[in-house]
This record gives structure tokens, sequence and C-alpha cells, in this order.
């Protein structure tokens, strides 16, 4: 073998090399985005970012459940090539149902005050606002009833026990 | 204070009570409870622990709903008057007529929920109509 020919086999196979790294580097950040990306932004609010094959997921999500499974299924686009997945996922807190329509409330409260003569009730903006007086024995089912309204509030300060 | 350390009881029991669908949130200066609980002494054990910490119920800082899973079509429930009997209407709200009467302790069954606040009973007598839930208690 000539040293010509022993020069091109080492630059050949150099090249390679250099060839089969720089193949392997492609596959991270930006081509890693895109696979993540697809697999994770089916859920509205959730952002992929790819630093040397690091993945930081950010965004919010309505529950643990959900964080998890998003995590999850990041690491699983590629995990030959993702290095880790940093879940910077947040579990928006719980939308409560509240009832603040005064005149549902008003006649609902009527129902449940029937047995309460002695107590009289005011709605003003979703707040239940119960004055008079309830015998110590009752005030719980009194409370339980204009609870199970969900109203904004029940307000029972001014109300006397006896 | 805020309510999550007044409540802190509160939230641990809701929390370890097996509580289904349970959402606790503070919004505008007042706890909201919501859930499902198994049964209704869970219910009545909340109830117990946040009398306990608000005597009476005056602060007026939780609003606390919390229904019973075993309230289900066909089951049995209890009616939980102080002392008097319980109205059974004609239709669901207190305007209607009273069409039959349950005793306090007598256990009735539940053949739907018309809504949070009336359910359409039926006595063993065979009488049938709408009762004030609130008195009225899952066995389970």
């Amino acid at each position: 073998m000539s040293l010509k020919n022993v020069i091109s086999v080492f630059v050949l196979s150099g090249c390679l090399a250099v060839a089969t790294v720089s193949c392997k580097s492609k596959v991270s950040d930006s081509d890693l985005k895109a696979k993540v990306e697809n697999v994770v932004t089916t859920t509205p609010g959730v952002s992929v970012d790819v630093k040397d094959g690091v993945v930081t997921l950010s965004g919010t999500v309505s529950s643990e459940s959900e964080r998890e499974a998003i995590e999850n299924s990041a690491k699983a686009a590629d995990s030959k090539h993702i290095k880790s997945v940093v879940n910077n996922l947040v579990v928006a807190a719980p939308q409560i149902e509240i009832n603040s329509n005064d005149a549902d409330l008003t006649s609902k409260v009527v129902d449940a005050t029937k047995d309460f003569p002695t107590v009289q009730t005011t709605v003003k903006d979703g707040v239940i606002t119960v004055t008079g007086s309830v015998e110590q024995s009752r005030v719980q089912v009194l409370k339980q009833s204009l609870d199970a309204l969900s109203p904004k509030r029940v307000d029972m300060s001014t109300l006397v026990i006896k | 204070m805020a309510l999550t350390t007044k409540y802190k009881g509160l939230i641990d029991i809701a929390n370890s009570s097996g509580i289904q669908d349970l959402q606790i949130a503070e919004q505008v200066g007042v706890l909201h409870i919501r859930g499902t609980a198994p049964s209704a002494d869970v219910k009545n054990k909340l109830w117990d622990v946040y009398n306990q910490l608000d005597p009476n119920f005056l602060s007026g800082d939780v609003v606390m709903n919390v229904d019973v899973s075993t309230a289900i079509s066909g089951s049995q429930v209890r009616v939980i008057t102080q002392n008097s009997n319980l109205n059974i209407r004609k239709g669901p709200g207190t305007d209607q007529p009273i069409v039959g009467k349950a005793a306090k302790d007598e256990i009735i069954t539940l053949i739907s929920r018309a809504n949070d606040q009336w359910w359409l009973v039926r006595t063993n007598d065979g009488e049938e109509g709408y009762c004030y839930a609130q008195y009225l208690e899952p066995i389970s």
C-alpha cells in the first residue's frame, strides 16, 4: 500500500468519525425540540425548550396526573438522545363552581330556611347574610343547607345562637 | 392567619378521607371545599372538625359542600329531622303541596335526585314525593 493510500484511508476514516459525531450532535436541540413538541403540544399551554439535550417543559396543566403524563411522553419522544427532562409545568388551581346568581340563590334560600322561622336572610352578590337567632343544636343544619347552595360566602356573624 | 393554616385540621381530614373529586381553594377570603364523601359518617366527621375550628360557623370564611357517594337511586336513606316529621311534597319546592310525611329516623327509599336540594323518595307505605335533601342521610 502506498503512503498516499494510507493517508486517504486515514482521512476517510477521520471524515467518517467526524460525520458520525456531528450526526449525533445534530439530533440534539432543535430536532429534539421538534420531536418533543410533536408529542406534548397536543396539550394547549405547554411549551418546550431544549438545551444540550436537556428538555425543559413549562406552562400550565389542569392536574398532577397530566403533568406526569406529559413528562413521560416527552422522555419517550427520543429516549436515546434526551439527557433529562426538567418539568416546570404548574398544576392550575381547580376552578370551584360558585353560584353568584342572586335570584336563583334567593329562591333556594327560601326553601333552605323554611324550618327556621326566627332566621332572616338576604342575598347580595352571591353572599348569603343570615340574621336573627337559632338554637345551637340546629346551627349546623342551617349552615349545611346554605353551603349546599354553593354561594360565595355565608355570613352568620351577627346571628344569635341560643 | 391564612385560611389554609386556620383550617389545616379540616383540610388534612378531607385529604385523608377518600373524598372523590376533592377541591379545596381559597377564593376572595373564603375557603371553598367540594367533593363527594364515601359515607355519611365521613361527611359528619368533616362538619364536626369544621365546627371545632370555627364554633357555630360564625366566621363565614368556609363554604363546605360535600356530597355523599352512597346517595344513589334505589338506596335507603334515613330521615334526620330534629324531632318533627319530614314533609313529602308533590314537586321540588316548599311552595308545593304536601302529599305525605316521613317520621324522624324512618328509613325510606331514594328514587332519584331531582336536584341538589330536592330528592324524590318513596316511603314503605308507598307514598312518593319530594323531600328536602338536607334532612335525608344515606345509609352506607
